[in-house]
Order: structure tokens, then C-alpha cells, then sequence
């Protein structure tokens, strides 16, 4: 389960609003399903997403056994300073993965 | 004779794992949305209005619906919008994501993707910074459901 999608512009004008896009694989179980012998499949699931803006948390989502598979989530945020972009995603086991992107603000 | 019958029991097996396969092992009967709305905000009571919340009417496949959730505010520092809540009317939990966001957002607008178990009501709450609750809904016709959420 690595697969992480991110859609962020490269550059970006300062205080112009831009859209950060943000995919991971994951089949997000929801507890609810049995398997071919009729045992039940435990839930599994991501808990948590944010989004760090230079160390700035600028979004964050819990998220429940409603949330598709693949977890999608389209956002926005103000370019104020060039900077890195950190995704990051917490599993109900506590278990995370993180991206990181590059912002370049234009002044 | 024999053969036909055997064809047959295949079949009806084949169907019934199927369904079997598809069915929740505890019958979640759907969650109250307005307790639930109730117990995430502390018992306030959302007004209409300045939440857009946007699905497709009808809806091929429930384990994916894509959602769009607008929420009409400046996002300025005095006035934005602290976060926007997704209800499921139908779903064995009401509650299907919670969004955190700030003044930093710049439009309060978020889109995602969610599981839809039967043809029902989504229900956005958005809440301001001066603890006002708005809310939207879109409706959706769902042709396969997501059985199990």
C-alpha cells in the first residue's frame, strides 16, 4: 500500500487560492462484508488526513467506513510562502504513510 | 432428469453465495441523522442555506459516489468557515467524514468520495467560526447499491 497520487501546482502567486488534490490506496474495509466462507472481514480503515503547509496544518478529515475506497479528497489553501507540502495519513492501527510536494510562491 | 436438477442447484447456489456474500453480518439499521448531527454538535441545530452540496442524481455504483460540498463564506479571518460535516441518511453510520478547515483555505470547498448503501438523502453541515450551523442536502438515486457501506 504505497500508492500515493498528489495534484498540486508547482508555482503559484502569492495569496492566489490554489486546489491540492490527494489520492492513497486503500481498500478502507468497512467491517460490514464476509468472505467467500461467510467469516467476517474485520474493518480496516484510515482514521485520519491532513495536510501540513510548511508545518501548518491547513486541512485535516477523520474519516469513517462511509469514505469510498482509494481515498480522494480535493481542497484549497492560499499560496503564502514558498514551502513543502505534507500529506499525511494515520490508519486506525496508528500506522501512517506521508507525501511531500514543493511550492514555489512567485511574490 | 438428474442432470437438469443439478444445473439447477449449482445455479441457486452460485446466486444465493452471491447475495450471502454481499450481505452485512450485523444488519446495521441506519443511523439517526439528526441525533447524530446532534451528538457532533453539542445539540445546535443547523439552519438552511449557504451549503451546496452536489451528487450525481443517480448513481451507478454506491461504493463510489463522488461528493462536492460548497459552503458559501469569504474565509476571512473573521469570518470562515471551521469545518464541514457529511451525513448519510441510509448508511449503517450517519456520519461519513468531518472536514477541519480555516481562514488559510481560501474557498470553503471540498470534493471527495463516498459509499452510498441504498438511494437517500447527503447531508452537509457546515460550521462557522462564530459557531453558526448551515446545512445542504442533494439526493441520489443509487442503481448498485454499496450493500454493506
Amino acid at each position: 500500500m504505497t500508492g500515493i497520487r498528489i495534484a498540486a501546482p508547482k508555482t503559484a502567486v502569492k495569496g492566489e487560492v490554489i486546489e491540492l488534490k490527494a489520492m492513497i490506496q486503500h481498500a478502507m474495509e468497512t467491517g460490514y462484508r464476509r468472505d467467500e466462507y461467510g467469516r467476517p472481514i474485520p474493518r480496516d480503515i484510515l482514521k485520519h488526513f491532513e495536510c501540513l503547509y510548511n508545518g501548518e496544518r491547513v486541512f485535516q478529515a477523520e474519516l469513517f467506513p462511509g469514505i469510498a475506497a482509494n481515498p480522494f479528497f480535493s481542497f484549497h489553501t492560499t499560496a503564502t510562502e514558498s514551502g513543502t507540502l505534507v500529506f499525511r495519513w494515520v490508519d486506525q492501527h496508528g500506522q501512517e504513510w506521508s507525501e511531500q510536494v514543493q511550492l514555489e510562491v512567485i511574490q | 432428469m438428474a442432470h437438469k436438477l443439478r444445473r439447477r442447484t449449482v445455479l441457486k447456489g452460485a446466486a444465493a453465495a452471491m447475495s450471502y456474500s454481499c450481505l452485512p453480518y450485523v444488519w446495521a439499521a441506519p443511523e439517526d441523522v439528526d441525533a447524530a448531527i446532534a451528538s457532533l454538535f453539542a445539540g445546535r441545530i443547523p439552519q438552511p442555506g449557504r451549503v451546496t452540496v452536489k451528487i450525481p442524481p443517480i448513481s451507478e455504483n454506491g461504493y463510489s459516489v463522488p461528493l462536492s460540498v460548497k459552503v458559501e463564506s469569504p474565509m476571512t479571518r473573521q469570518d470562515h468557515v471551521v469545518r464541514i460535516a457529511v451525513f448519510a441518511e441510509e448508511n449503517p453510520i450517519a456520519l461519513v467524514a468531518s472536514f477541519e478547515l480555516g481562514p488559510r483555505a481560501g474557498l470553503a470547498n471540498i470534493q471527495s468520495r463516498i459509499r452510498m448503501g441504498d438511494s437517500q438523502r447527503i447531508r452537509a453541515v457546515a460550521e462557522m467560526n462564530d459557531g453558526s450551523l448551515w446545512s445542504g442536502y442533494a439526493f441520489s438515486i443509487v442503481t448498485l447499491a454499496a450493500c454493506v457501506i
